[in-house]
């Protein structure tokens, strides 16, 4: 009796085992095609584990700044004369770009322009949890669906951009960060208005905290090592004019006519803590609904692998007319 | 009951400290994989089909919370517990080599399937360095946590069998 009970349950470990395997399957398939996310799953991780993670993280917070209580007082009284000078360094500052704002206001007056960079709606939110593989940067954020937070929305920390929100559940949503080496962004040099390709890199992030970048075409050299990078108007997932970063090293593919190199990220993503969403999708004319901007194989050019892509590159220059959106659709596809 | 009580409590503690505690306490990045650990564990404790299942809810646990695809994490984890269950005849819980040979085998060979379909597919070709950078570390980091972690579960584990033994005892008598 017992022996047949045990041979039944052995068959049907077996079937559970295909009819997952195929459950899997699908689900993969569909959210590959339909970006599709976890529905019910989610809601029920969410009201489960999102608790306890806040808890958790507003512990460990507890406990680094009662940490920071224990500081010399010599180190404070240091970091106090040093905080002065900066004030006023800065207060100088502030003093000319006051000057200088005023200017500018006058100029729009006289042009009728209305401000280029609109302040957008944002909200707040915490980090409380990271990424439980190593090979990918994505976190989770306390705030979600309830929040008025939806799946596309741009995620900034200080002044810089750090990625945009993949998944969203009714009390927290998932961010995929721009140093993810899946991750591509369009940008844009602010000097010269040119457009090119930013793309997360797990190898290059490891060794010296930078991202790299490719299909720069500047031609009369104008940008250089510590040019500030922002998100470009072309693309059709990142509001027009965040900071991305400042480019840290540069260099001429072998087809003489980009350029590609590596970018520092302005936001320090290794002690982020607390992140602003801005709850503002891009518009844009036609609806794509497609968070996932990654299986791009054209535009994945690192430094090293440029001199395989430069074929291709070639070959596109010759309609290089509007290369420009060209370019950005195979960056977001 | 008690078995799937106790075991979807553990995942839970894991997942948490895995996602919070150990982020901070990351070697140059590297976080250990406890789930990994957990479902090996599972697997060559108390068989297949257990194995299976904690595979499917620790890999949908990540799925959801920070994978790509949902699902990958699942099929991959549900596979690996499933494959432990073949070793537990040969499992002994005073020997502690295989259990370690086996946690060990498995977060290598999940991390090498994660590289091949993640980054070898969109042309990331240098095996060597992410061996150097993530597998390797991470194998060193888990090894570590699991030898702690394994005593934890096994007594946990043997915990639930005593007492499933002596309630089927009362119900024969």
């Amino acid at each position: 009796m017992k022996s047949f009970h045990k041979k039944k349950k052995h068959i049907s470990t077996k079937y559970w085992l295909l009819i997952f395997t195929g459950i899997f399957v699908i689900s993969i398939m569909l959210s590959m095609t339909l970006s599709l996310s976890g529905g019910p799953l989610n809601a029920i991780a969410g009201y489960v584990l999102v608790p306890m993670q806040k808890g958790i993280n507003d512990a460990g917070k507890w406990i680094s700044s009662k940490a920071n209580e224990f500081k010399t007082l010599s180190e404070v009284l240091e970091e106090n004369q040093k905080l002065q000078e900066q004030v006023d360094e800065l207060t100088v500052e502030l003093n000319t770009t006051k000057l200088e704002a005023y200017e500018l206001d006058n100029l729009r007056e006289l042009l009728e322009l209305d401000a280029k960079y609109p302040s957008y709606e944002k909200v707040a939110a915490c980090v409380i949890a990271g990424d439980s593989s190593n090979w990918f940067d994505s976190f989770t954020i306390d705030k979600g669906s309830k929040d008025g937070i939806e799946v596309g929305m741009n995620v900034i920390a200080g002044s810089g951009l750090v990625g945009i929100i993949t998944d969203v559940g009714s009390t927290y949503s998932k961010v995929r960060s721009i140093v993810s080496d899946s991750s591509n962004v369009s940008a844009m040099v602010t000097t010269t208005g040119d457009n090119f390709n930013v793309s997360g890199n797990l190898k290059t992030m490891n060794e010296s905290q930078v991202i790299t970048f490719s299909e720069l075409r500047d031609k009369d050299d104008e940008v250089t090592i510590g040019t500030p990078i922002v998100t470009s108007y072309v693309s059709d997932q990142y509001q027009q004019g965040i900071l991305i970063g400042y480019i840290s090293s540069i260099e001429t593919n072998s087809n003489n006519l980009t350029k590609s190199g590596t970018i520092t990220p302005v936001v320090d993503f290794e002690h982020l803590q607390e992140v602003l969403v801005i709850l503002q999708k891009k518009e844009t004319g036609a609806e794509l609904d497609q968070p996932k901007d990654t299986e791009s194989s054209d535009t994945e050019t690192s430094g090293t692998e440029s001199s395989e892509v430069s074929t291709e590159e070639s070959s596109e220059e010759a309609s290089q007319d509007d290369s420009v959106t060209q370019q950005d659709t195979a960056g977001q596809e | 009951m008690r078995r799937k009580i106790t075991l979807i409590l553990i995942i839970i503690i894991c997942y948490l400290l895995q996602s919070t505690v150990f982020q901070a306490f990351d070697f140059a990045g590297i976080t250990p994989n406890l789930m990994i650990i957990i479902v090996s564990s599972v697997g060559f404790m108390w068989g297949r089909k257990e194995g299976m299942f904690v595979g499917i809810i620790c890999g949908l646990l990540i799925d959801i919370f920070c994978g790509f695809y949902l699902g990958v994490y699942a099929l991959l984890y549900m596979y690996i517990g499933y494959i432990n269950g073949f070793f537990q005849k040969r499992f002994y819980p005073d020997d502690i080599k295989l259990p370690m040979l086996l946690i060990s085998a498995s977060d290598i060979v999940c991390n090498l399937v994660i590289y091949l379909i993640m980054f070898l597919l969109r042309g990331r070709f240098d095996f060597l360095y992410y061996l150097k950078a993530i597998i390797i570390p991470e194998f060193i980091y888990t090894m570590v946590i699991s030898i702690f972690l394994y005593y934890v579960l096994l007594k946990i584990c043997q915990g639930v069998e005593v007492h499933e033994k002596r309630r089927a005892k009362k119900f024969d008598l």
